[in-house]
């Protein structure tokens, strides 16, 4: 026994070798055990279902997914309808989306990092960015509802609908920035201040291109979640059946470019799939499954080189 | 001088930086302008729908027929349709979320971890049409096969669980990131006594990492609350004022699309119906998005 | 309570008595006056009422135990400490007779005339030759490539580190070794013309050969510029400066010749210090 044992034929409490202690340790080594199980089940659960959910997709869509698929117009009859008006609105749309959200985003993210004070006026920017975050998607078409379409009169068009997402996606842009200039190491911009660099030069020619990754990978889960968003487009009066597509931004006359197809009507991937499913019949439902696919290839597959870079850039800065 | 700059350069210098900074200020303060707007264009609309009804009976009433002849403006059904998704939302994602990152925080080994991490992300990456597709036709008839052979094809539960299962992400990943935060010296404290990793889990870091917790629970309520597509696609859109989760019944939120895809004049009292509603919606998400920031600030202090 | 330089100091290394001891101070007007500099953090007071002299064309070395404010006082000098949103300076900080906490005094400006080496090296990611042309160009130091070239070449010479890099000036500068990299930084500080070298335990970071290295080029650059190094090692106080400053808990105890400081030191704290009572 040891020598903080109080008497020899004593046990103390702490070695005490009873049947009772035995079991009880026996239980708690059970319960976790039996946690470690459960544990591993819960975590796999969510991702069993995703498989489900893909599976599912598939055998229902595959068939559809014929190039004739990807280039024909809806139509009456499911076996010709196709997505070609729905992918082009949608890549269209994404185009006005990125171009106001990543040079609004970025800016503001690099204002609240770099040159905010710390005062009244930035936690309130600061708590609206949060709570704008988390604003349910059909809000912002609400918004756009009543600003944009019929406020400002820019119709139920590309533009609007490149701007509502726009908005909606500007939060992602902004924490996504703050996050990558944050990540930044202080040597580093102690090292340009120090050789005289304004405010502005440190930021541009060191912070802004070491902060660079973290920003693309914000800018791709940001288009990731625009490409899926439905509500707040059919709020702002996506058309359900377009069997066009928008005016070509090349011509042959001068100017030679144009901006007609801003103005005009759309559909995307999303609204297409959602129209199909919500036809009686289950002939369209095959061509819901197989626009559903394509979509989730495309976000999927955006979310999953977000992610790739991400740990990548994890790895690589291990200040 | 080291520098060769003339002062006119410099002021020149000085007076760009100061439209630079301008600039990004104003970038930064357009989103008080994007929330000035939604509070503007929702109040607005809805002061236009409160002088054709009475607050009290919107808040009071059991119906909701808005399109009717004789309509009624009760929204207490779209709560209730609200309320019980995010209910058996939080049924599922609670319990699977919870349970996920205690095990991937504290059991999982590093290379589990960054496995399955960046998979169970790639959960709420999936367009929320999709999943409606999913909860329509894979969980419903799913649900109709074995255990509820009674259920409609549009309903609640459904499209609970599908929600569920889209914040299962919030919830396991932001409580992970919560609990590893955690400084490891109370984990060490716990286990020299003698505790098992399953009690120090429990007992130590899950209390310790509560308000980062709380703060995922909320954020993802305030996200299953705002879910549109899959309870428009897979719960029917009847406004239903009812706990049953079996049967079908409408949202806030799927009220909102089912009038956007009808075609209401601007100004009817119909068309601002939707602002009403929106306007209860954001107060709520709002509410939520508040306390999580709240919640979030407290437990970055902490540490 | 001013201190100032009394007489002839003979250089305290041999490599410098060479140049004849230098006689200073009483010659030439000092480079920079300190006149009750107060450093606050907040509520915290991090320096209180410092003054002293340093001449051109020597180092001076800031000693003292950790926390006792050298490095505080130095990154006055340059006004780094500007970039901290709580630090609050009061008194006087002059170089050349102009007080660099004036109003009309732009640290932008200022930096380009005080050069600063940091403890860690922190060479820019971007090539060896972008790292030293960085401070040229956006100080608009040439006007042609060809010039800036010629800057770059002389930069990297002067700090002992051309031989090594001149066939590879494309190459990253976070490739380089720790010594070399800081002789990298070295060279881009001086890039910029300054008349002030501010170094921040530039040596603590890298190995006794590196810091030998490095100390060597001290010696060198002083003829040029005026060097204040801070350093917790007294030994290389001792080796590479003309005159030393003890810093204790934020005040400045003592200040003089580096010999006289190591040899015979006025001060009860000094002497504590210096034979190792703490710190």
């Amino acid at each position: 026994m040891t020598s903080t044992a109080p008497q020899r034929n004593e046990p103390s409490r702490a070695f005490d070798r009873s049947e009772a202690r035995r079991a009880r340790n026996a239980g708690r080594a059970m319960r976790e055990t039996v946690f470690r199980i459960v544990g591993l089940v819960a975590t796999i659960l969510g991702l069993v279902a995703l498989t489900a959910l893909i599976v599912d997709l598939v055998i229902s869509g595959y068939p559809r997914l014929t190039w004739d698929f990807l280039t024909n117009f809806p139509s009456r009859r499911a076996s010709q309808a196709g997505i070609l008006s729905a992918w082009v609105g949608s890549l269209l749309i994404i185009l006005v989306t990125t171009s106001v959200a990543v040079p609004v985003g970025v800016a503001a993210g690099i204002y609240l990092e770099e040159y905010a004070p710390r005062n009244r006026l930035t936690d309130i920017i600061e708590i609206n960015v949060s709570n704008l975050a988390g604003v349910p998607s059909i809000i912002y078409g609400l918004l756009a509802l009543g600003l944009f379409v019929y406020g400002l009169g820019t119709g139920r068009s590309i533009f609007t609908a490149g701007l509502t997402l726009a908005l909606l996606i500007l939060p992602i842009i902004i924490v996504a920035t703050r996050e990558a200039i944050r990540s930044v190491p202080s040597s580093l911009r102690e090292a340009a201040v120090g050789l005289g660099a304004t405010d502005w030069q440190v930021t541009r020619d060191h912070i802004l291109p070491a902060a660079m990754p973290g920003v693309l990978t914000g800018v791709i889960i940001g288009t990731s979640r625009a490409l899926g968003e439905t509500a707040p487009l059919i709020t702002i009066g996506a058309l359900t059946f377009i069997a066009f597509l928008p005016t070509p931004p090349i011509q042959s006359t001068p100017p030679f470019v144009n901006m007609h197809w801003l103005w005009e009507g759309y559909t995307v991937l999303p609204i297409q799939a959602f129209n199909w499913i919500s036809r009686p019949g289950s002939d369209f439902l095959a061509n819901a499954a197989a626009a559903s696919i394509v979509l989730l290839v495309i976000t999927l597959g955006l979310n999953g080189v977000a992610i790739w870079l991400r740990a990548r850039l994890r790895r690589k800065l291990k200040w | 001088m080291a520098s060769k700059l003339t002062p006119e350069q410099r002021r020149r210098q000085r007076q760009r930086e100061s439209l630079i900074k301008a600039g990004l200020f104003a970038a930064a303060a357009s989103s008080v302008l994007v929330t000035l707007g939604i509070v503007g264009v929702l109040l607005y609309e809805s002061a236009e729908f409160f002088r054709h009804v009475s607050l009290q009976l919107f808040l009071t009433d059991t119906v909701w027929t808005p399109l009717f002849d004789q309509p009624r403006y009760g929204i207490l059904p779209l709560l209730c349709g609200t309320l019980l998704s995010t209910v058996v939302a939080l049924a599922v994602a609670a319990p699977l979320g919870l349970t996920a990152a205690v095990y991937l925080s504290e059991f999982a080994s590093p290379r589990v971890r960054e496995t399955i991490k960046p998979a169970l992300e790639m959960l709420s990456g999936v367009p929320t049409v999709v999943y409606g597709f999913f909860a329509l036709l894979f969980v419903t008839p799913l649900l109709q096969k074995t255990i509820l052979p009674s259920l409609p094809g549009f309903n609640i539960l459904s499209a609970g669980i599908v929600i569920g299962i889209m914040i299962l992400p919030y919830i396991a990943s932001l409580s992970e990131d919560a609990m590893r935060a955690v400084p490891q010296a109370l984990r060490d404290g716990s286990l020299a006594i003698g505790a098992t990793k399953y009690e120090t889990a429990v007992k130590v870091v899950l209390p310790a990492a509560f308000s980062g917790i709380a703060a995922a629970f909320v954020l993802a309520i305030s996200r299953a609350v705002g879910e549109t597509m899959v309870v428009a696609i897979a719960a029917g859109q009847q406004p239903n004022l009812t706990i049953d989760p079996r049967e079908p019944a409408a949202t806030i939120t799927a009220y909102i699309v089912q009038v956007a895809l009808g075609d209401l004049p601007h100004g009817s009292i119909g068309y601002q119906s939707i602002f009403a509603a929106g306007l209860v919606l954001f107060l709520m998400t709002l509410t939520f998005n508040i306390l999580a920031f709240w919640l979030r600030r407290r437990y970055r202090e902490a540490y | 309570m001013t201190m100032t330089m009394h007489g002839t100091f003979k250089a305290s290394n041999g490599a410098a008595a060479a140049d004849g001891g230098r006689i200073f101070a009483q010659l030439t007007a000092p480079k920079i006056v300190a006149s009750g500099v107060n450093v606050f953090y907040g509520e915290k007071q991090a320096l209180r009422d410092v003054s002293v002299e340093i001449p051109n064309q020597i180092v001076t070395a800031f000693i003292g135990p950790s926390g006792c404010g050298k490095s505080t006082f130095l990154r006055c000098i340059n006004r780094m400490n500007d970039t901290i949103e709580s630090c609050r300076v009061t008194g006087e900080l002059k170089i050349d007779g102009r007080d660099i906490y004036a109003r009309d005094v732009d640290p932008v400006e200022l930096r380009s005339r005080v050069g600063m080496v940091f403890q860690k090296p922190n060479p820019f990611p971007k090539s060896i030759y972008d790292n030293i042309a960085y401070g040229p160009r956006i100080h608009g130091l040439s006007t042609n490539r060809a010039e800036l070239d010629a800057i770059v070449e002389k930069s990297l010479v002067k700090a002992g580190l051309w031989g090594e890099v001149k066939e590879r000036l494309g190459d990253s500068a976070t490739g380089l070794s720790g010594g070399q990299q800081q002789r990298l930084c070295i060279a881009r500080a001086i890039a910029v013309d300054p008349e002030i070298i501010l170094m921040d335990e530039p040596c603590s970071a890298l190995d006794p050969i590196a810091t030998a290295r490095i100390e060597e080029l001290i010696e060198e650059l002083r003829r040029t510029y005026c060097i204040v190094i801070v350093t917790h090692s007294f030994a290389q106080a001792a080796r590479v400066s003309q005159q030393t400053a003890f810093f204790h808990l934020g005040d400045l105890i003592e200040v003089g010749p580096t010999e006289q400081v190591f040899s015979a030191p006025r001060e009860a704290k000094t002497q504590d210090y210096i034979t190792g009572r703490f710190g």
